[in-house]
């Protein structure tokens, strides 16, 4: 076995054994901060298989999109919430976990299905394009795949107008939950200078 | 590779002359632009420091470091060694895994962003094709640490630190990528050997900064306040929040945190240099002096010669920036953080969306000046 060979496998080992054991740790962690920094951590290794299969910017877009994005805001929404209180006990915890159980293990079979019947291996392996393929995904992007691209735009532009919606409480009068008239003080509380009118 | 020096095809067919097989010169190839580079951005931050002491000194009309070495020179290694003989204290109620791997994500995506920074034609570590969209995407791993160890540090002033410092870098982070993405459009490419030689073709006249005003002053502004600088140094603003994320730290894990925000600053001042002041080139295309003065551009004296010019114009532009840096940091007042974040979301992301969307339009009208 070359050098080369043996690096690719001992780093798609590691990285493969990062992805499985953080994201069974993200899911029985009893503490929710843990399990976001370690879902961070299996974002990265996947970004690091992308690497490991010539797919640099698909590893840079995940590594931007997925922990510079979505992990910081979970992470940052977990921390502004940051209550030190214990969780509800749930009275069917063991149901409720056979049934969870259940269905992810009927995932993983169609998964392992999928793996089984599916032809992985390519017509060419001369064909793959390295650092080309950052040309060609913009290509594809602005061709044939335009439709989705722009649909999905479209989509995280209604995603935003809605929280720009539920964040300015003045564009509702009602709280949504209870129903009562929001208290529109809050939001800008008059700024009156501090120093002047102090007769 | 049109031309310029090869130092790795040297030093492997150097190797190979021992009888060594091609792939043992690789690897003992590798770790030598990496030390060789980790080394500098150190001896980078150290002149950094000193500079910073010695011209805050200047701006408040005092003297500064004197007495460790001739005009203080030594006195960022006394720091150094101050810190690394300090005791590493966790503090008793704070979260020990975390509050160790906080400074360490925080320092690790800055020394990797350093990949891509080159210093000639081939001065780099290495010439990926993904080249400026990496350091974006490894920027962004960042705010993931200083959360981390504002949590972990169990003090309200390092969590609220921590929480400025996420926001601060995610509303800046997008017109910085905004105006990097004008560039590449013009460049046609991500790498930033590429971006560099687009801009070689006149000397001065040629760089992107003429070009790219707007995105010139939009990346400035974002870099600094992804550098946590002065007038954006809202996570450790010291009348407000003690010190921020780094409140508890002390020892070495103080030093990382430290060594990561002088490192990310001459990283910032390195590329803003490479994107829009033309990287390594001399302000007269070296090839036109080599012609005017009859000499051949491919003999080895004066490669030798184009590959020094070429580290000194990258170290000479990004430590101008720096020295402007620092100036802004002693000279003007902090921001508030609601004004930090309008100026974020409100002037700088309009602003670098029309400045793409002008680009774009320039480039289809006027192909010769703006990339075609």
């Amino acid at each position: 076995m070359s050098i080369a060979i043996t690096t690719q496998f001992i780093c798609f080992t590691v990285l493969s054994l990062v992805v499985i054991i953080g994201a069974l740790g993200v899911v029985l962690l009893e503490s929710i901060v843990y399990s976001a920094f370690l879902l961070g951590g299996v974002f990265m290794s996947v970004a690091g298989l992308y690497l490991l299969l010539n797919a640099s910017f698909v590893a840079a877009a995940q590594v931007l999109v997925y922990v510079g994005a979505v992990n910081v805001l979970i992470i940052f929404a977990i921390m502004l919430v940051n209550k030190k209180e214990d969780l509800k006990p749930i009275n069917d915890i063991n149901s409720r976990r056979v049934i969870s159980t259940s269905i992810c293990l009927t995932l993983l079979s169609l998964l392992i299905r999928v793996d089984l019947t599916n032809v992985w291996s390519l017509s060419s392996p001369q064909n793959s394009i390295g650092e080309e393929s950052t040309i060609r995904i913009g290509e594809h992007l602005f061709s044939d795949y335009l439709l989705p691209f722009e649909v999905a735009s479209v989509l995280l532009l209604m995603a935003m107008i809605g929280a720009i919606v539920l964040a300015r409480r003045d564009v509702m009068s009602k709280d949504i939950s209870t129903g009562l008239p929001v208290d529109q003080e809050l939001i800008e509380k008059s700024s009156e200078p501090l120093l002047t009118n102090k007769n | 590779m049109e031309y310029g020096l090869d130092l790795e095809y040297s030093f492997n067919e150097f190797l190979k002359g021992f009888g060594l097989s091609s792939e043992i010169a690789h690897i003992i190839w590798l770790p030598l632009p990496m030390l060789l580079v980790l080394v500098a951005a150190v001896v980078g931050v150290l002149v950094t420091v000193w500079l910073e002491r010695k011209i805050s000194a200047a701006a408040q009309q005092r003297i500064g470091p004197e007495y460790a070495g001739a005009l203080g020179v030594l006195q960022p290694i006394a720091d150094g060694l101050k810190l690394l003989v300090k005791e590493d204290i966790i503090p008793a109620k704070a979260d020990g895994i975390l509050f160790t791997a906080g400074p360490i994500l925080v320092l690790v995506p800055v020394i990797l962003s350093w990949l891509i920074v080159p210093f000639g034609q081939n001065l780099l570590i290495s010439n990926v094709g993904i080249g400026i969209f990496l350091w974006i995407a490894l920027s962004s791993i960042q705010p993931i640490g200083l959360l981390m160890s504002g949590y972990a540090s169990n003090n309200k002033y390092s969590l609220l630190g921590g929480l400025r410092a996420a926001a601060q870098s995610i509303s800046y982070e997008i017109p910085l990528a905004l105006s990097v993405l004008a560039i590449v459009l013009m460049t046609n490419s991500l790498s930033t050997i590429d971006i560099v030689n687009q801009q070689s073709g006149a000397g001065i006249l040629s760089w992107n900064i003429w070009r790219q005003p707007v995105g010139f002053i939009v990346f400035w502004i974002c870099a600094l306040a992804e550098c946590e600088r002065l007038p954006f140094d809202l996570p450790e603003a010291e009348e407000e929040l003690v010190a921020g994320y780094q409140t508890e730290y002390a020892g070495m894990k103080f030093a990382l945190f430290y060594l990561g925000s002088y490192i990310n600053l001459i990283l910032s001042a390195l590329l803003v240099s490479i994107l829009y002041l033309g990287g390594w080139g001399f302000p007269i295309p070296v090839e036109l002096i080599a012609k005017f003065l009859n000499l051949p551009i491919n003999a080895p004296f004066i490669q030798v010669f184009t590959a020094s010019i070429g580290i000194v114009m990258t170290v000479l532009k990004a430590y101008l920036l720096v020295f402007i840096a620092i100036l802004l940091r002693w000279t003007t007042p902090r921001v508030r953080i609601d004004q930090l974040l309008d100026l974020g979301w409100k002037f700088l992301l309009p602003i670098s969306l029309a400045n793409l969307l002008i680009t774009a339009g320039l480039k289809l009208a006027f192909p010769q000046f703006f990339g075609g």
